[in-house]
């Protein structure tokens, strides 16, 4: 193989497992490290530079960094790293005076912004600072968007919600509450220079099956329809018997609302068996901690009504092939139920939108967007969030709210959008003596600490009680050091290697081999470890001074514990800290640096 | 300074051997020595050795003396007997502990220090007796732990540290060997581990005193230019001609057959060790033809390593005292020690 490029910032990247895969890529071992020094106004504001909500997604993320943490492959279990994002948020101290605000002297562009959500609220963090005049328009009288109409308040408490989401509208963002935004042309007619488009998917898909539309249709709701109802206090009960129809994480969240405002018996239907279930596992744990039963294998076939009255729901009960494509029905069964939530889907309405005005959409009645800039066929609309692609999630929808702020700034600026800023890197050794090194170094055997709950009895109190009671002192000391500080990079300098083989007898992992170079597949063969994850590169050295072989790592296996370092006699390994340089709106303009650089020092 | 620790990480990917554990569980204590000792490569081998063998850590004993060579058996096999000795003397005890109990497996490690100074006189008399057991001498020129003087192995002309070459003749550990009537005699090199693992093998198989002398660099003394026990030196000079393969005897010989019969060593065990290649008129079981290569090669200034030496057809120390077939100390002591009537009788049996 070509020795490995390694100062390409994707290759350490790609190491560092959960930045990987963090849509919005979080530095989640510079801020797991700034908690376990009890620096939380760091760790938070660290969060906050590429997640803008760490109150919010330390609670509600979807977690995408979990399932690729690399604990995951030593002890089974990812770091808690959604958990520890909630710990910086909850122990912050005020750190109003840290977030940036709107110069006093503002460049003289407007750009509109629709809806309140974490997309567009995104998109003002990044324009509002850089002297854009930010206009909001939500539709309703609070902002958040879904994150105040469809996740419930014992999941996202409201006083969250509110100081993450003003802060932002503090920073000198004009906002339009209950002004929905009806046409798209009227707004294009007012003195905007640019408009984004966050509006998410605000429709929840309905389920047409006989008796839908029968005198009992006020006892069969529509999720996330529903979940808002509840959130503004205009439902206030529901039956005993609830059956939840689809089992995503909105189910999830209608069954659980249930419970708390007059539900006993509630079951969760869903057609497929559990292996294929949307929702996340830790969201389908907590409801069935709530006794809330899920069942597989029912596919709905019709409401069942006699009378006007809603008696319960029939379905095919189903047999599926391996790989559950195709199904067999059994039998047939009616539950009966006094309510029904159908919880199967939510798609995007762009009824306001005007066809004849030059944004193209597509055949799932979505925007035509290029992915990157996320510009939409009307150079000065810009889509992001659930708005743009369908719906995914929060973290995604910062993701892309970053990246169309870059593009509104371009092209404010008549830059060419498509042209994106370059993402970088800083290496730094940590070596702070012989054996000796700047971050906690030592494996530690630590289990995954388990979230406490609020006991079941008290639970269902008050719809808003948050049920997660956030990780202790204790538990926070022992989550922080679970983390593998993957970001600490084992950076090698072949001209100064004796091949003494020490690093390699040192590795508590054998991810180590010195051998004859050869290519890839050939190389996986040899590796002192076996070669089980074809996902994780390999690193391969320049030939060796002595003997012409090479350096072989096994990016999969290194838990970064500094020993190859430590016990090299030549320092040909050194432990060197990745940082990765996201770039964000105006931030090669202004400065030639990341805008919170002089906010925030980093360890 | 701390002394770092190598954590025990409980990765599912390790392969296990039969008896299920892993490398880790061969392995002992976090070396001290000098980071970048060859030491702490011959211990890696070593462990690895003793993974691939499926050894019980019951079953072996490690000994050692006075030296940076004698902490390592502190490094490998932790579940493993072990007795560390009085400068020189390692060779005494392993004598003292394989009369007792024959049935263990002994590995002794030493330096050219421990070895062909203070130790010499019970080196030789190790060899003469034939002890069964692995004798590993980490041979890096100089006394580490005193700071880096010539030991007795230094070459003629190699420089120490600071510049002064060495003027006094060296003693060649496989030399002495041949004129001892030593019965297994390698010679190996600890940056090549694929050459010296396959060697500890066959020396455990070996039935009697097996000298593995291993040049081992001393990273901080004696790897700088001018040394003739560096890294570097090695790498230039090391001739590897006499290459061997070991095959358990459980294991289906599946390599071809060497034409010349007398190139394949059949160990007491039924293992076999494999001469893959030998220099054309080379018999490692001729004494006389082993001591002309080595000089020859020494002559070269180059350093002939593989399994030099091997004669598998003679008496190890038990067979030559005609002891039983069981441990001694398994022997009951009222039969090991019949009393003072029995003596008094065996006495009587003399006048």
């Amino acid at each position: 193989m070509e020795p490995t490029n390694d100062q390409d910032p994707n290759y350490f990247h790609q190491v560092v497992d959960c930045q990987w895969a963090c849509p919005a890529h979080t530095d989640v071992p510079g801020y797991i490290r700034l908690i376990a020094q009890g620096r939380f106004d760091d760790a938070y504001l660290l969060n906050r530079e590429s997640n803008v909500f760490p109150g919010i997604l330390g609670r509600v993320c979807d977690r995408p960094c979990e399932p690729a943490c690399r604990r995951t492959r030593v002890d089974g279990n990812p770091v808690a790293i959604c958990r520890l994002k909630r710990v910086a948020s909850d122990l912050k101290g005020d750190i109003a005076a840290a977030l940036p605000s709107a110069p006093d002297v503002k460049n003289g562009k407007r750009v509109a912004l629709v809806g309140a959500g974490p997309a567009s609220l995104s998109v003002a963090n990044d324009l509002v600072p850089l002297g854009y005049d930010v206009t909001i328009f939500e539709k309703y009288d609070k902002a958040g968007g879904l994150m105040r109409v469809n996740i419930p308040e014992f999941r996202l408490p409201s006083e969250v919600l509110d100081a993450e989401t003003q802060a932002i509208i503090d920073m000198g963002a004009t906002i339009h509450y209950n002004s929905p935004v009806d046409s798209m042309r009227e707004l294009l007619a007012r003195d905007f220079d640019a408009v984004f488009v966050g509006v998410g998917a605000p429709k929840g898909k309905e389920l047409e099956l006989p008796g839908r539309h029968d005198d009992a249709s006020g006892h069969i709701f529509i999720g996330i329809e529903w979940l808002k109802s509840v959130a503004f206090g205009h439902i206030e009960s529901i039956g005993e018997r609830v059956l939840i129809i689809g089992v995503g994480n909105t189910a999830m969240d209608c069954c659980r609302t249930s419970r708390r405002i007059g539900g006993v018996d509630v079951k969760v239907m869903a057609r497929r068996p559990r292996e294929y279930f949307k929702a996340s596992p830790w969201e389908l744990d907590d409801a069935e901690e709530e006794d809330i039963e899920i069942t597989v294998n029912h596919s709905p076939k019709r409401f069942v009504i006699e009378n006007g009255k809603l008696l319960g729901m029939e379905f095919d009960v189903v047999e599926w092939d391996e790989g559950a494509r195709h199904s067999t029905v059994r039998e047939t069964v009616i539950i009966p139920c006094d309510d029904v939530i159908l919880a199967i889907g939510q798609e995007n309405a762009f009824d306001w939108v005007e066809r004849d005005l030059g944004i193209e959409f597509g055949e799932w009645e979505t925007p035509v967007l290029d992915e990157v800039t996320l510009q939409s066929t009307l150079p000065h609309v810009f889509f992001g969030g659930d708005a743009a692609f369908g719906p995914k999630n929060i973290i995604w929808a910062v993701a892309q709210a970053h990246q169309a702020a870059i593009s509104i700034d371009q092209f404010l600026r008549g830059e060419d959008v498509s042209v994106r800023p370059p993402v970088g890197m800083t290496l730094a050794s940590q070596k702070m003596g012989m054996t000796e090194w700047s971050y906690h170094n030592e494996y530690n055997p630590s289990p995954r600490q388990k979230m406490h709950h609020v006991e079941l009895t008290k639970r269902f109190a008050a719809i808003d009680l948050e049920v997660e009671l956030g990780f202790d002192a204790e538990q926070t000391a022992h989550e922080v050091q679970r983390c593998l500080n993957c970001d600490v990079q084992t950076a090698f300098k072949a001209n100064l290697c004796i091949e003494c083989d020490a690093c390699i007898d040192i590795c508590p992992v054998r991810c180590l081999t010195i051998t004859t170079n050869g290519d890839e597949a050939d190389l996986r063969t040899r590796l002192n470890a076996p070669s089980v994850n074809p996902d994780q590169a390999i690193y391969v050295s320049a030939p060796l001074p002595q003997t012409g072989r090479v350096m072989v790592k096994d990016e999969n296996v290194c838990v970064h514990c500094g020993l190859c370092a430590q016990r090299c006699p030549t320092a040909a390994w050194d432990m060197e800290k990745f940082e990765l340089d996201i770039p964000y709106a105006g931030q090669y303009d202004i400065l030639g640096k990341s805008r919170t650089d002089n906010i925030l020092s980093r360890s | 300074m701390s002394s770092p620790t190598k954590p025990l990480i409980p990765l599912a990917i390790l392969p296990k051997n039969d008896l299920g554990l892993t490398v880790r569980d061969y392995e002992g204590a976090m070396s001290t020595l000098c980071a970048g000792c060859g030491h702490d490569s011959v211990t890696a081998a070593i462990t690895q050795m003793f993974f691939e063998l499926s050894m019980p850590p019951r079953d072996i004993a490690k000994l050692s003396g006075i030296g940076c060579s004698s902490k390592t058996p502190t490094y490998f096999v932790r579940g493993a007997h072990g007795f560390n000795s009085a400068h020189g003397r390692m060779a005494t005890i392993a004598t003292g502990a394989n009369a007792a109990n024959r049935e263990l497996t002994y590995i002794g490690i030493s330096g050219d220090g421990d070895s062909l100074s203070i130790g010499i006189g019970h080196l030789s008399h190790l060899m003469r007796r034939n002890v069964n057991m692995v004798y590993v001498l980490e041979n890096n020129g100089v006394y580490g732990l005193t700071k880096g003087q010539f030991s007795a192995s230094a070459d003629i002309g190699s420089r120490s540290k600071r510049g002064v070459p060495n003027v006094v003749a060296p003693i060649d550990p496989i030399m002495l060997g041949l004129s001892m009537g030593a019965t297994f005699l390698a010679r190996s090199f600890s940056g090549d581990k694929e050459q010296l693992i396959p060697l500890l093998k066959a020396a455990v198989a070996h039935k009697g005193m097996a000298l593995i002398d291993v040049i081992s660099p001393c990273v901080t003394f004696n790897d700088h230019e001018g040394s003739t026990k560096s890294y570097r030196f090695m790498r230039e000079h090391e001739v590897k001609e006499i290459e061997t393969d070991f095959v358990p005897w459980q294991q289906e010989i599946s390599m071809p057959h060497v034409k010349d019969d007398a190139r394949e060593v059949i160990m007491h065990d039924g293992s076999a060790v494999r001469f893959r290649s030998v220099p054309d008129g080379y018999d490692p079981h001729d004494r006389q033809k082993v001591e002309e290569y080595i000089r020859e090669r020494h002559d070269r200034g180059e350093i002939a390593t593989g399994l030099l030496y091997v004669n598998e057809n003679s008496s190890d120390v038990h067979e030559m005292n005609n002891t039983p077939e069981i441990a001694l100390s398994k022997v009951p002591f009222s039969k090991l020690c019949p009393g003072s009537s029995a003596l008094a009788k065996l006495q009587e049996d003399f006048r």
